[in-house]
């Protein structure tokens, strides 16, 4: 389970402005091996930023990132942590003009050149696991319904078998049932492969459900950070505000 | 304030440098990714049928009017020998110039926009990032796939316009003008027709390159949802066209005694 000796990922004092718009400012965050860390937060205090940066999608002006104790300065170690985790944006970005199975198994056609019918057939295998059928192989992204196409993202992020997996607000824009039955799919395939999981969300159901940590993103840092049976004794007068959703208390609505 | 001309004109020209400046990176990084493995081949070919094939009739519908009317003025223009200088005329007009731009321009309109739409909104769906994060770079994937179907179709649309072309004006001056057509015909077989031709495919050849990458290169930089989609197919089809146009103006001088 959850090995505290080391850390697969760390993020250490990062700084990032867009403008004059300062985001994070003095961000820290660090995930063992196996260990699945959600991330709340208000909207746009920069939680997907965050996760940008750790992949190096965006750069930070500041601090520093290390992936399984190398750090990341260079596009090689870059392209390392890509090779070692998945990936699900928050709002899906299925290729449009590729077949939903074509989507699944990207990595495995272009990285690791894999016939596309044994890619096809990985592919099928990777949607079952997510509960969608063969039949939506063949179709494009464009044609499946939200929940569908969140839960094809998802196979496309555990097809490579990763060690860490982002998840930004994997259930956001779902009902309850699928969000439930999609937050279910995460513990258990993160489960299944071992993986680290950094997951950020609004929806404390999904906090309760996948997190072992809980880490509370407020004014560019975090705030307060500790096990997910702690949330409701944390006295973190934050944290009960956003737990509870009340809107009065420290934080201000964002407007 | 005091408003400082100096200031302004020094911001507007920094600006302007640094943005031919990030192109230039964008077409290096491009093109080496053109002429080094991997290449997608698949990309290759689907984007081969989209910016070759279907510009057919655009290209076709252009030439065969073009033609017809550059030989009418020409004709116009003329006061003798007719029948031997239209055709010399409209053979150079047409392979050595309007074959070669206006199919570029008229591309311009339909690839540049087409691709900066198609990238700019795969930017503004995070669809770039994706790719990033499944380990395969967009100027592999997305970007050299689109830049060598253009500069590879495009002198073969320009070679079909030249025909296209010129059989308008062979079929203006015949039923119109009431010209000889086996004698229109001998003298568009000029001895020079093969370095005429050559030319104009050669900047086909160029025109293709600079209407992908403008077309990449501002779908790219695409910010800010739909509205930002929009403006990156208008920047990408006036950049193209400015571009075409300096290019040819340069080309043509170079090629000037050939
Ligand atoms: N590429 C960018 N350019 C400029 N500003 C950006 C960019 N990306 C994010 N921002 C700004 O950074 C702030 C944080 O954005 P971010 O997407 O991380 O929010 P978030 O915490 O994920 O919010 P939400 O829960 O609504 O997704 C926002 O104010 C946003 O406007
Ligand atoms: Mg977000």
């Amino acid at each position: 389970m959850t090995d505290n000796s080391k850390t697969l990922l760390e993020l250490r004092n990062i700084y990032k402005s867009f403008g004059p718009k300062h985001v994070l400012q003095g961000f820290d965050l660090s995930v063992a091996p196996g260990q699945s860390v959600v991330i709340i937060g208000g909207s746009g205090t920069g939680k997907s930023v965050s996760i940008k940066c750790a992949l190096g999608l965006l750069k930070p002006d500041s601090g520093e990132i290390y992936f399984d104790g190398e750090k990341q300065d260079s596009a090689k170690a870059v392209a390392r942590i890509r090779e070692r985790t998945g990936m699900l944006f928050q709002g899906g970005a299925l290729f449009d003009s590729l077949k939903v199975w074509e989507n699944v198994s990207f990595t495995l056609t272009q990285n690791q050149k894999m016939s596309r019918k044994d890619a096809r057939d990985a592919a099928i295998e990777t949607l079952k696991k997510v509960r969608l059928g063969a039949s939506v192989a063949d179709q494009r992204p464009a044609e499946l319904s939200g929940g569908m196409q969140k839960r094809v993202a998802l196979a496309r992020a555990i097809i490579s078998k990763p060690d860490l997996i982002f998840f930004d607000e994997p259930t956001t824009g779902l009902d309850p049932i699928t969000a439930d039955a999609v937050n279910d799919l995460i513990r258990e395939q993160v489960q299944a492969l071992g993986a680290a999981a950094v997951t950020i969300t609004h929806d404390m159901a999904s906090v309760r459900k996948i997190a072992d940590d809980v880490a509370m993103l407020y004014d560019g840092k975090i705030i307060w950070r500790g096990p997910v049976d702690r949330l409701d004794d944390s006295g973190n007068e934050y944290i009960d505000q956003f737990v509870h959703g009340r809107a009065d208390g420290p934080i201000q609505p964002s407007m | 304030m005091i408003f400082n001309p100096f200031a302004a004109i020094g911001r507007a020209s920094m600006a302007a440098f640094s943005e031919i400046g990030r192109l230039a990176i964008f077409t290096g990084r491009v093109l080496l990714a053109c002429l080094t493995p991997p290449i997608y081949l698949r990309e290759f070919f689907s984007q081969c049928m989209k910016v070759g094939f279907f510009s057919l009739p655009v290209v076709g519908m252009t030439a065969v009017f073009i033609g017809a009317s550059l030989a009418l003025n020409i004709y116009v223009g003329t006061q003798f020998g007719a029948e031997q200088i239209v055709p010399t005329i409209s053979v150079i007009g047409i392979t050595r110039e309007l074959g070669p731009v206006l199919a570029a321009l008229m591309l311009a309109g339909r690839v540049s926009a087409g691709v900066a739409a198609e990238i700019g909104a795969m930017k503004v769906t995070e669809q770039i990032d994706a790719l990033h994060t499944l380990s395969a770079k967009p100027e592999r994937y997305l970007y050299a796939p689109r830049v060598l179907a253009a500069t590879l179709t495009m002198p073969i649309l320009v070679l079909i316009a030249d025909i296209v072309g010129l059989m308008g004006a062979w079929m203006i001056c015949v039923a119109a003008l009431d010209f000889s057509g086996p004698t229109f015909l001998r003298n568009v077989w000029q001895e020079n027709i093969y370095e005429n031709v050559s030319v104009g495919l050669i900047k086909a050849a160029v025109f293709g390159m600079i209407i992908a990458i403008m077309g990449c290169y501002q779908g790219s930089n695409s910010k800010g949802g739909a509205g930002g989609v929009g403006r990156a197919a208008t920047l990408a089809v006036v950049g193209a066209a400015v571009l075409i146009l300096a290019s040819n103006y340069v080309m043509t001088s170079m090629f000037a005694d050939t």
